[in-house]
């Protein structure tokens, strides 16, 4: 009940329409069950009787109640509906906003496909309760009551009869509902399972028919494919198996009303049209009771669901603003006093002790291993990630005065994958800055040498890139996201391993774009290639997330350190293959 | 219009998703009999034994209302006859059993024929894909490919299981109570039959109108979700320009336009409960009216009597559910027209590189490559190699360079076979390839990528893919030769650690080590490296490149690369441009040409240094 009380703020605002679905309900059950007992007015008092003169108002009668029930079970249903996506809309809503300011942190443990699932089957599975769920479970509470309310006013041994037959059919729906629904749990499962192995057959396609894997693969696939037919056939023998005892206890209460009620006929003791109304009843209290489980199930689906969307929606947001955050301009001052940083608790540091100063416009190159740290330092400028420990500057002020808007819009990032958006590549180089002109667009795309490129295309910047920006090379995609850091004017530069991915013609081109683009900003470039660096104002070498080496080019290459080493084994090979062309 | 306006198109213009349109499509006999070609496996077993079953409980349910109606009210209560009710009890419960035995093998058979016909056709498309060539894979997403073998084959999973024994069951109840109805009073019958066409309009044209809406409505959502999917991937982005206002924006238009789209379909969708319960009630109006008027006029008179009027309330009230199921069925099969269509079109797709009958079958083979005059092309616009003839020799190992599209990856597709030649041969030991068995060529040969492909899976499996019966032994033994050993044992759960294709367990160039234990336990004769070692690091570039001269003793290999200091040890370098040949020889010799790889080796060294 936690659960739903913390979600109250998306549906409780809206219980107007739950209680005017309620109100409707109460109509269409009543109505429901009027229609056996028209039923037995006819036989017991227009037939038997013959009062031939009664039929007309019977008959309109019945047509306008039921015209009636229609109005009512409309609104009910559209109340009830409304009621439910109504609270979709602002829980989607909230969700929303929730993982835009949710940090980096929590996204390095989160996956994305279970996000989704979250945001999408979860959502669903609270919206089912809140729309049908409740409503539901009353429903099948009033239309027993009602029924049960008209059979003992007909006939108190009948409804009795009836009654008894419910326990034995409760217990079956009971021992029905605990089977079947962790089998369908099992489906969806198994059909996941299937899922993942196509998607990685087809993603590895290439691999599978390097290594002529086709027969191998197709014996996997059909392993899975035959365990989700398992599966499926599992769900159904427990359908086989208890549906048909449900609806054979309902039939056995038929045969017994026939029986009974045919004596309590033949004696005197019940009318015709009575034992008539009996055969539609039975089946209002039998009907609903099967599905009793699946109410209840739904009940309980909400509530895991909900637990799993509040997760999302009460994570903490470890990155927030400080109260009296200012937004003034920034020169690029970076300075690093003493920082640590340690991502999550088990692991080692990402930094430790990690001290620098970066004057405005100056080039910093950042060298070392994978994992030695090079990126974490950039990342702590514009407040991806909190130091543990020490102080992140800029210019001369700490990184947490800065409103957050303020430090990330002078910050541009190019990085080694660059991620474009679904749309054009207008729009994706003015995704920092909606509101720069066609001018400033086109001039950034030259500056990053993507100009000609673009231009080339049939579209040119109306050219719409697909999921993931299909379509274009590694190198195109990497000069859009240059020109996209350019719009927003940085003054601070980070360029992380933004060359790696290319060849080496386009790393020609790329750089030329880089080298106009840096002048006049605080850049930080992260690379292996010792002709990436050597130009940096000043170079700092990481091991494991400390500082080993810094300072400029020349000083490095002499050093007898891990920078020297690279350098030798990057440059050994070319006054080799130097030497045989002399 | 206010001024507000173009601000907010501009947000809703800010991303754009495809999404598919097409659902249904008109019915189609042939492709449905095709679809049906599917059941015949089971055409002496399940399908005959589930239209029993179905019969069985049609029957029962279809008896038992004249039995009621016509027996015990007619006959037994008219008559006070108690022996007669007795046996009536006894016969209704017998046949009552009956139809839950037919109802417990309806339900059993109908699935496993259904999943069955559903698991042959899955199979069936899955190995196809696997026959096609690359030719195939180049011109589609892989998306496109899974929504085919997942979904689409699920959309006819319900027509399989439930809906082809539900349509006999249909059409057999409906033509029986209309056929019961017409035997018990031919009048009250014509009379109550009206509704018939009613109902039918509302489960055909009404339901389609609401399903379109429903259609609507999926299509906003699965624009919503292709935003969120892409927005959580691209969080980072989003955060570094803090464009998470504007993003709120686009969401807020793309939530609303799905909820109002979700309310029209919703205020439809409710109409149609009170449609469906307002021709019942004119059924019940018209029984009960002309009805009464039938039974007062007297059986004598041509009337009816009490007990035909009561079947008659029971069949009334059984009208519906085939009714609403023909609808539903109708709907199914134009979606099913759809998904079959689309199904089809990939079984009717031919493999460009096909097997001969006779093939040679070349396991022993030696590795001595040939390429003589070949010519080819991707497309009829652009040719990728122009009259290649090159010779590898057994044990040799070459290299390819040149520019991007210069037709080196090209070379290494047309040794695999992963195409034919447009003109001339290439051959191997000397055999055309079109005369080789395609899985002892492929077997011979393995193939190094940029990117390596990990499957979920543990390390051990995913080294053991290059030779699915190689033992435990083989595998460690495999990442000992290529360095991959030392780094697998430090992993948490060493070889039986789980990985999985995005996750980052592995670097890059570990990553390259397994795919290197991977083609060393194939054990090739013929090795081919395209571009396995860019985007890796200095440091493990020099550990990986030791594992490679491992992994090249006694192979033919053939590496593509852009770096020099990979190729250099090669025995014969083939420089490459727009598709021909250019100049080859070793390293040296080229060096000493001052021909075309000279100027290549000069411009990259000028390049760095230009940066």
């Amino acid at each position: 009940m936690n659960t739903f009380k913390k979600l109250k703020r998306f549906y409780w605002p809206h219980r107007k329409y739950f209680y005017t679905s309620i109100f409707f309900l109460f109509f269409v059950v009543a109505i429901t069950v009027v229609y056996p007992v028209v039923l037995q007015l006819t036989i017991d008092e227009v037939v038997l009787q013959e009062r031939y003169k009664l039929i007309p108002y019977i008959a309109a009668g019945f047509f306008f109640i039921m015209l009636f029930k229609g109005i009512a079970s409309f609104f009910h249903q559209y109340t009830g509906d409304l009621f439910g996506i109504t609270t979709v809309y602002k829980l989607r809503e909230a969700l929303y906003e929730k993982l835009q300011v949710l940090s980096f942190k929590y996204y390095d443990n989160a996956r994305t496909g279970d996000l989704m699932s979250r945001k999408t089957t979860d959502v669903e599975g609270f919206r089912n309760f809140i729309s049908f769920g409740i409503s539901d479970f009353i429903e099948i509470t009033l239309l027993i009551l009602f029924s049960l309310g008209v059979m003992f006013y007909y006939s108190i041994p009948l409804a009795l009869i009836t009654m008894a037959a419910m326990p034995f059919l409760a217990v079956v729906v009971y021992k029905f509902d605990k089977r079947v629904h962790p089998a369908f749990r099992g489906i969806r499962k198994s059909f996941g399972r299937l899922n993942t192995r196509v998607q990685e057959n087809i993603s590895g396609m290439n691999t599978v028919k390097s290594l002529s894997k086709e027969d191998f693969e197709v014996g996997r696939f059909s392993d899975s494919n035959d365990n989700y037919r398992q599966n499926y056939l599992f769900t159904s023998s427990i359908w086989s198996k208890y549906f048909p005892v449900m609806e054979f206890i309902g039939n056995i209460c038929v045969v017994l009303l026939l029986a009974y009620g045919g004596y309590l006929v033949i004696s005197g003791d019940l009318s015709l049209g009575a034992l008539t109304a009996f055969f539609s009843l039975v089946w209002y209290i039998m009907g609903p009771l099967m599905n009793l489980g699946f109410v209840i199930n739904m009940f309980s689906q909400a509530k895991a669901s909900g637990e799993r969307l509040l997760e999302i929606l009460e994570a903490t947001e470890d990155v927030t603003e400080k109260k009296g955050a200012i937004d003034v301009p920034i020169a690029g001052h970076v300075t690093f006093k003493d920082v640590t940083l340690t991502y999550t608790e088990d692991d080692d540091k990402a930094l430790s002790d990690v001290t620098f100063d970066a004057t405005e416009g100056k080039i910093i190159g950042l060298s070392g291993a994978t994992g030695s740290g090079k990126t974490s330092i950039t990342q702590l400028i514009p407040r991806f990630y909190e130091p543990e420990e020490g102080e992140v500057l800029i210019d001369g002020r700490p990184v947490e005065d800065y409103k957050l808007k303020t430090l990330r819009k002078h910050i541009g990032f190019v990085l080694q994958e660059s991620f474009l958006f679904s749309t054009t590549i207008r729009e994706n180089i003015r995704y920092g800055n909606p509101e720069i002109t066609e001018e400033q667009i086109i001039d950034a795309a030259k500056r990053a040498q993507a100009h000609d490129f673009i231009m080339a295309m049939p579209k040119g910047y109306d050219t719409m890139l697909g999921e993931r920006g299909m379509g274009l090379s590694g190198g195109q995609k990497q000069r859009i996201a240059i020109a996209r850091a350019i719009c927003i004017n940085p003054s601070i530069l980070v360029l992380d391993d933004a060359t790696s991915a290319v060849d080496m013609d386009t790393e020609f081109k790329i750089q030329q774009a880089l080298k106009e683009v840096m002048k006049g900003r605080t850049t930080f470039i992260i690379a292996h290639r010792i002709s990436s660096l050597k130009h940096a104002d000043e170079i700092l070498v990481l091991e494991d997330g400390k500082i080993v080496e810094q300072g400029k080019h020349e000083d490095l290459v002499n050093h007898h350190g891990p920078y020297e080493r690279i350098y030798n084994i990057q440059y050994q090979d070319r006054e080799q293959i130097m030497e045989t062309a002399t | 219009m206010s001024r507000k306006t173009p601000k907010e198109n501009r947000h809703l213009n800010r991303f754009y998703y495809t999404v598919d349109h097409a659902v249904e499509k008109p019915f189609n006999w042939q492709q449905m009999w095709r679809l049906l070609t599917y059941l015949r496996p089971y055409a002496k077993t399940y399908l005959p034994g589930a239209f029993m079953a179905m019969m069985l409980s049609t029957a029962v349910r279809l008896i038992v209302p004249i039995l009621i109606g016509k027996v015990v009210f007619d006959i037994v209560i008219a008559n006070e006859n108690m022996t007669m009710l007795t046996y009536m009890v006894i016969g209704i419960t017998v046949l009552y059993l009956l139809s839950y035995i037919g109802n417990v093998f309806r339900i059993k058979w109908v699935n496993i024929l259904g999943q069955n016909v559903i698991y042959d056709l899955r199979q069936h498309l899955f190995s196809h894909i696997q026959r096609l060539s690359h030719r195939f894979f180049d011109t589609r997403s892989g998306g496109s490919i899974i929504v085919r073998i997942m979904n689409d084959t699920n959309s006819l999973q319900e027509l399989f299981t439930n809906g082809i024994i539900n349509l006999l069951m249909d059409v057999v109840t409906l033509t029986g109570i209309v056929v019961i109805l017409l035997v018990l009073s031919p009048k009250l019958a014509l009379a109550i039959m009206v509704i018939l066409p009613i109902m039918f309009y509302i489960s055909t044209k009404l339901r389609r109108n609401i399903r379109r809406s429903w259609q609507d409505v999926r299509i906003q959502q699965s624009r919503l979700n292709s935003h969120l999917n892409e927005s959580i991937q691209g969080i980072r982005i989003t955060q570094s320009f803090s464009q998470e206002k504007a993003n709120e924006e686009y969401f807020d238009g793309v939530n609303t336009d799905n909820f109002k789209s979700w309310r029209t379909a919703t205020k439809k969708s409710a109409m149609f409960g009170p449609f469906v319960e307002m021709s019942n009630a004119l059924g019940t109006v018209i029984l009960i009216s002309y009805g009464a008027y039938l039974i007062l006029l007297g059986e004598s008179n041509g009337g009816i009597a009490i007990g035909t009027f009561v079947s008659f309330g029971f069949y009334v009230g059984m009208f519906w559910e085939p009714i609403s199921r023909l609808g539903q069925m109708y709907n199914q099969l134009l979606m099913a027209m759809s998904a079959s269509e689309r199904i089809f079109e990939f079984l009717d797709e031919q493999p460009n590189v096909v097997d001969k009958k006779d093939g040679t079958d070349l396991t022993d083979m030696k590795g001595h490559i040939e390429f003589d005059h070949v010519e080819f092309s991707y497309d009829e616009e652009r040719t990728a190699l122009h009259e290649i003839s090159l010779e590898i020799k057994a044990g040799q190992t070459i290299a390819l360079v040149g520019h991007t599209g210069s037709g080196k990856s090209t070379i290494a597709n047309l040794i695999s076979r992963f195409y034919d030649p447009t003109k001339g041969a290439v051959k191997i030991d000397g055999h055309d390839l079109r005369d080789v068995k395609l899985n002892s060529l492929r077997t011979g040969i393995s193939v190094v990528l940029q990117d390596t492909f990990i499957f979920s899976g543990n390390i051990i499996e995913n080294i053991r893919f290059g030779r699915p019966d190689a033992t435990d032994e083989e595998v460690i033994e495999a990442s000992k030769v290529v360095g991959a050993d030392d780094f697998i044992r430090r992993l948490a759960d060493g070889y039986e650690t789980e990985v999985e294709e995005r996750g980052n367990i592995l670097s890059a160039g570990e990553r390259q080590l397994l795919s290197f234990a991977r083609a060393l336990l194939a054990d090739p004769k013929i090795l081919i490296l395209d571009e396995a070692t860019s985007s890796i690091d200095t440091e493990t570039e020099v550990k990986i490149q030791e594992a490679l001269q491992r992994l090249l003793k006694g192979r033919t290999a053939i590496i593509i690369a852009h770096r020099l200091s990979t190729i250099r040890e090669s025995d014969n370098i083939f420089v490459l441009e727009n598709g021909k040949i250019l100049e080859n020889g070793s390293h040296d010799e080229l060096m000493n040409q001052r021909g075309e790889y000279f100027e290549l080796v000069k411009s990259q060294f000028k390049m760095l240094d230009a940066m």
